[in-house]
């Protein structure tokens, strides 16, 4: 018989272990996410597709044809575009779930117990669907562009996890801010926006000056979505490893940031919600 | 090993609420901008301090709880009781990890399964299929247990043809049925219970009753709060008794019921209520008076007494009636008079002003404690004016020892004659 013990400021011992017995929880919450998300919407699913495709061909008309910016290479400039755009969506709706989330589930929150982690790591997999529909289109352009991906394509999923994990630390921040200040909803559309012109979407990181390189890398984004260009586009679009340690040294500050505010913040939620 | 499942030591909850203080009457705009200029520079040293934003610029401390003790042991039903604002909600909600107390602590052996409502993480889009799973899974069912036992839940709730419905086109009725059906379905060691009772028709309220009965037999420990004290007599052996925040009384579910019934009002025999300025009619007072008038508390069980309500009307108004309960201690309603049963006494208008009522009771009422529930609604439509739920209590003595051997079973107190017929 497991025995607990309830008494302030404990942190429990085997929090780790009881994220783990909850695992259907976290399948079940994922899973009521995407269902409900497609109920009563007409194209569904195609949502998901549209919104990054259309942005995409506003950015390779900006950028390319009135901008007149370079490419990486040969690389097609909407593949360019597109290659970006998937990790970034990725990043962005993951965020913007997460730190929704527990205000979204406030009846849940005040009613019931269970590791308050899983809420908002259970909506980065709605996220992480929509970019696999996504990623279809990205083969059909390929496919379009008869353009056929390097080796690296094989250290894909390593940046697909890299970029939810870029994206989870500052969401756990956010949504545990956002249950005793309702003013951080505010910022979440402001961060998405804005971060999207800052981040190499539309452009190649390569038109930064050298010299200002490793400062715009910062960024966790940008060691993202640096990668997966390289992954797709093949030698096209060569990596910057210094840049990609930097990025990746702050994703995973910002991660471990994340989880422990988190986890300070958690025993309280039921109160303050 | 000890078979005290739950112990609970010096549990305490503490809340900050604000307080906006007091100001004067006029004041300048000028005082009306320091003020938020001083609000917003207080803000946002908490922001910065990352404490609690709290309206208001006084702070008060509430204790929720205070030095809670108690121990429940294994397989024990136990009721929880206590008027509104006493702590119970909070109680349950420290027991089941979604809150953690300020102070003290509490030793769980087992796996707890809380419901605190019906119905939790329902969602309207989906089906009820679906939502069997998704709520048996954040109550702490696995799949395969609900795989196993959805058959009985469907069954349970009677809802087979609307399994693929999305619950937003079910009834309220259904709805509540499914989401109680879910629960009642849950086997944790520990089962903790919030008021999730008092929902559904009669019908189905009788069904979850028995089904909660079941659930007691069957040697698992369970904590109960309701209202509803027959509901809590019948399922629960002992009870705990909480008042602001404070455990008030333990022991056996028939003393601390009755114990807290009696408590009903301070256990005064003339109650005034407070005047609430927008009704349009309402209780002002109520008094029991024994046989020659006196106001009582105690009332011999072999003598007529009294209840005298004074009722005030704030504009003219017609079409209504007046409801009173009696219940026993153990929460069953004895009686319910309505003013329309015997006519001619009360008159259909009434003007603005205050009345005075008698109700006069005969010596039928078995010893014990009794409280006073009343109320006032008009007839098209049914409509409640005023509602006073436990507005008083007073007690009926056992003043006829020697005729009857005390106590008695049963609710009536009758001198029924044993007639021998003469063949």
């Amino acid at each position: 018989m497991n025995t607990i013990i309830i008494e302030a400021g404990r942190t429990e011992k085997n929090y780790w272990a009881d994220l783990w017995r909850y695992r259907e929880l976290f399948l079940i919450l994922a899973w009521r996410d995407l269902s409900v998300r497609y109920k009563q919407t007409i194209i569904g699913i195609l949502w998901a597709i549209l919104r990054p495709f259309l942005t995409m061909i506003v950015f390779t008309f900006v950028f390319n044809r009135i901008a007149k910016l370079p490419s990486d290479g040969n690389a097609p400039y909407a593949l360019l575009v597109f290659a970006a755009m998937l990790p970034w969506s990725l990043f962005a709706n993951s965020l913007t779930e997460a730190s929704n989330s527990l205000i979204d589930n406030t009846n849940l929150i005040s009613k019931v117990y269970f590791p308050r982690l899983i809420m908002p790591t259970a909506t980065v997999i709605t996220a992480f669907v929509d970019f696999l529909i996504s990623f279809i289109i990205l083969i059909g352009m390929m496919i379009y562009y008869q353009f056929a991906p390097g080796w690296q394509i094989v250290f894909l999923p390593f940046f697909i996890i890299l970029a939810l994990l870029a994206s989870l630390g500052p969401g756990l921040w956010i949504t545990a801010l956002n249950v005793k200040y309702r003013d951080f909803r505010y910022v979440i559309p402001f961060v998405v926006q804005f971060g999207l012109y800052i981040s190499p979407v539309g452009f190649s990181s390569r038109i930064i000056p050298e010299e200002w390189r490793l400062l715009y890398s910062l960024n966790p984004m940008v060691g993202v979505i640096d990668g997966f260009r390289w992954c797709v586009l093949g030698g096209e679009s060569p990596f910057n490893l210094s840049g990609f340690m930097l990025s990746l040294a702050v994703t995973v500050f910002l991660l471990w940031r994340g989880i422990s505010r988190f986890r300070k913040m958690e025993k309280t939620f039921a109160d303050l919600i | 090993m000890s078979d005290i499942v739950i112990d609970a030591e010096n549990i305490g909850k503490k809340y900050t609420i604000g307080h906006l203080s007091e100001r004067f009457p006029y004041m300048a705009l000028r005082d009306v901008w320091m003020q938020n200029a001083r609000t917003v520079w207080n803000k946002t040293k908490d922001l910065v301090k990352g404490n609690p934003i709290i309206q208001g610029d006084t702070l008060e401390e509430v204790w929720a709880l205070r030095d809670v003790h108690f121990k429940i042991r294994h397989g024990e039903a136990v009721g929880i009781i206590g008027r509104n604002g006493a702590g119970k909600s909070t109680l349950l909600k420290i027991l089941s990890r979604i809150t953690e107390p300020s102070t003290g602590r509490v030793i769980i052996d087992g796996r707890v399964a809380s419901l605190l409502e019906v119905g939790t993480g329902f969602h309207p889009e989906l089906s009820g299929r679906e939502n069997i799973y998704l709520n048996g899974t954040i109550l702490g069912m696995t799949r395969k247990e609900i795989k196993r036992k959805f058959d009985a839940i469907v069954d349970f709730a009677e809802i087979e043809q609307y399994l693929d419905t999305p619950v937003k086109r079910y009834s309220s009725g259904m709805y509540v049925r499914l989401a109680f059906a879910v629960a009642a379905h849950l086997e944790p060691e520990i089962l903790v219970v919030d008021e999730v009772l008092a929902v559904g028709d009669a019908a189905f309220q009788k069904k979850c009753l028995g089904k909660m009965g079941d659930v007691t037999k069957e040697g698992r420990t369970v904590l109960f709060v309701s209202h509803n004290m027959a509901a809590i007599n019948r399922l629960c052996r002992s009870a705990i008794w909480l008042q602001k925040g404070q455990v008030q009384g333990t022991g056996s579910t028939a003393e601390i019921v009755g114990d807290y019934l009696a408590d009903g009002a301070n256990c005064s025999a003339q109650i005034f209520f407070k005047k609430s300025p927008n009704a349009v009619m309402q209780y002002r007072s109520v008094r029991v008076a024994d046989s020659k008038g006196v106001t009582s508390q105690y009332i011999p069980d072999d003598q007529e007494f009294s209840i005298e309500l004074e009722i005030e009307a704030s504009r003219n108004i017609s079409d209504i009636y007046f409801g009173m309960i009696l219940q026993n201690q153990e929460g069953i309603n004895v009686l319910f008079a309505d003013s329309r049963d015997v006519a001619g006494h009360l008159p259909d208008r009434f003007q603005t002003g205050i009345y005075k009522i008698d109700l006069h009771l005969p010596p039928v009422f078995a010893p014990g404690t009794y409280s006073i529930s009343l109320g006032i609604a008009t007839v098209h439509p049914v409509m409640q004016l005023d509602n006073v739920e436990s507005a008083c209590s007073f007690e009926i003595l056992n003043n006829s020892n020697e005729k009857r051997t005390a106590p008695r079973p049963g609710f009536l107190n009758l001198h029924i004659p044993w007639k021998l017929d003469a063949h």
